[in-house]
């Protein structure tokens, strides 16, 4: 079946330098296996692409049933450097919370 | 000693709601509250505005804030931790210490922590080989170092303890790390030992929960927004610490806004990097061992946070000129919204281009449709309405200017139905780059002086 990533997940996001970071959260404990099978560093790098030009890092917080990217240059140079709208990037995670992923097994949404 | 402080979060930014900190000293008990003023580039404004002043340099906020807190916080001895010192504490204080005297205040006491400025010793340093190598690019500091504006160690929680023990009621730093002025209270009441990093860890992840105000507490919450009562009263956090290093978050009963491990678990998450790895001058925290649970209504506890030993630098922030940049903004409406806006963009850039003019950066975004998400977002079949929005950037300020002259001609020179140009031109803001470097922590000293008001 195919989820929208908002249905399961929520999130916040914010910049250090050219650097977003982009954290979700599972909204049920249930969620967050099916977060770190889908939601890879490479899934969300295609995600943003043309947005994000350098690497994605991903981070498992289990504890908080959570995950947190740092999306390398991504901000048009960051700070008063950048010219973008969102120059800290606040709209990151729901960005990231619009991808859609295939899921192979059953989800109780 | 107490077994239980209550530590209150004024000011998560320069800008924050003025109104927060004098209901955190109000609607409710608390020992101490802290205040965050200092944002990245923060420091470099200061350091303008105290070149042309040298009484100046401080957040000016905290000046009409201290006049209607003062007699509050004096009568009921609650203790304000602030950053808002920014380049010039001692300007700040000496401030402070003149409305205490015209509110007829008597016997306060203010710290201040000083030390952290290097701006002054950065040849020093450099002759000590002691290069401040950008941490994340690697380059040396010889390529920005004619133009640096402003350079500051970021200090930890050490020189507010001591002024807190040498009786400071208020106590005001230069740049500390946000979460220091939280949990500095914690080691100064409890009397944790530095070593014991468990509890440290426990402290910084409380600051880092504090250290946005509104944001931990039903504030740019997005799982489920529509469900925060009253966030037009929104209270503020407050983190209540205990003895044994266990921290419950909450915020004053009859304050709006909502406290509940998604509100903090989405605060927990901003703007951090490797969550095993929260790097601070006195331990570093893993976020992967925190453990939140509700326990009450509004009311957070939080457990279970492992620290170990800090490294043996301190972070310094620093900042260059870079440049100019303006962004020109116009609106365009139906019919064809998008397709005019996209045309008078071309029209814009054809016209600079005939001018001669040596950009860096031209960015278009269209607001309304992309500005946001970027290529993520799908355009609508029916655009209402868009705004064209036209940034610039250069080393050149007269380009710079000349760009914000080609915006309003537009109007009469490009495709119809357009507004949105009140604003008059739009006017070059310097670029104000930033540096991040690391130091030996033997290479600065924080100094602490507190002083009884005159």
């Amino acid at each position: 079946m195919k989820i929208e990533l908002i249905a399961i997940a929520h999130g916040r996001s914010g910049d250090k330098g050219d650097t977003g970071n982009v954290g979700i959260i599972a909204r049920k404990p249930e969620y967050y296996p099916i977060l770190r099978r889908y939601v890879t560093a490479e899934a969300v790098k295609k995600h943003f692409a043309g947005i994000c030009l350098g690497t994605v890092e991903r981070f498992e917080l289990p504890n908080l049933c959570a995950l947190n990217f740092l999306l390398h240059e991504t901000l048009g140079g960051g700070g008063t450097v950048s010219l973008k709208n969102d120059a800290q990037g606040k709209t990151l995670s729901s960005a990231l919370l619009r991808m859609e992923i295939e899921v192979s097994e059953p989800v109780q949404l | 000693m107490r077994d239980k402080i209550r530590i209150a979060s004024g000011q998560g930014f320069w800008g924050d709601l003025l109104t927060a900190p004098v209901d955190q000293v109000t609607k409710g008990p608390v020992d101490y509250m802290m205040m965050d003023y200092l944002a990245e580039v923060t420091m470099s404004i200061m350091q303008k505005q105290k070149m042309k002043d040298p009484s100046l340099g401080y957040a000016k906020d905290l000046l009409p804030l201290m006049q209607s807190i003062l007699p509050v916080i004096v009568q009921k001895n609650i203790r304000v931790i602030t950053n808002g010192g920014g380049v010039n504490p001692e300007g700040c204080r000496d401030a402070i210490f003149k409305l205490a005297t015209k509110l007829g205040i008597r016997g306060l006491r203010i710290g201040v922590v000083i030390g952290d400025n290097i701006l002054d010793r950065l040849d020093e340093l450099s002759s000590k080989n002691i290069d401040l190598k950008n941490m994340e690019s690697g380059e040396s500091l010889s390529a920005v170092r004619n133009r640096i504006v402003s350079a500051n160690v970021y200090f930890g929680a050490r020189p507010i303890v001591e002024a807190l023990r040498q009786g400071a009621h208020i106590v005001i730093t230069g740049r500390t790390t946000d979460t220091a002025l939280t949990y500095a209270p914690m080691i100064h009441e409890f009397g944790w030992k530095w070593d014991d990093w468990d509890k440290l860890a426990t402290g910084v992840v409380a600051g880092h929960i504090l250290e946005c105000g509104g944001q931990a507490t039903g504030g740019n919450f997005s799982a489920d927004w529509k469900s925060v009562p009253d966030l037009a009263h929104i209270g503020f956090p407050i983190a209540e610490a205990r003895n044994d290093g266990s921290i419950v978050i909450t915020k004053h009963e009859n304050t709006g806004g909502l406290v509940s491990v998604a509100t903090v678990s989405e605060q927990l998450l901003y703007e951090i990097g490797d969550p095993t790895c929260y790097i601070t001058p006195e331990c570093i925290a893993d976020f992967t061992t925190i453990r939140l649970e509700q326990a009450g209504t509004n009311r957070v506890l939080l457990s279970g946070v492992k620290g170990r030993p800090a490294t043996e630098f301190y972070k310094v922030s620093m900042s260059y000129a870079d440049g100019y940049t303006a962004v020109g903004t116009l609106t365009y409406a139906w019919p064809d919204a998008l397709e005019k806006a996209k045309a008078a963009d071309a029209i814009l850039r054809t016209r600079l281009g005939d001018l001669g003019l040596r950009f860096d950066e031209i960015r278009t975004e269209f607001v309304g449709l992309n500005s946001c998400h970027g290529p993520i977002a799908s355009i609508p079949a029916v655009v209402n309405e868009v705004v064209l929005r036209v940034g610039v950037r250069s080393r050149d300020r007269a380009a710079v200017e000349r760009f914000g002259q080609e915006i309003a001609p537009l109007i009469l020179t490009g495709p119809p139905a357009v507004t949105g140009f009140a604003g008059g031109r739009p006017k070059p803001s310097d670029v104000i780059a930033y540096w991040p470097a690391l130091i030996p922590k033997s290479a600065v000293q924080p100094r602490v002086v507190v002083t009884e008001a005159p």
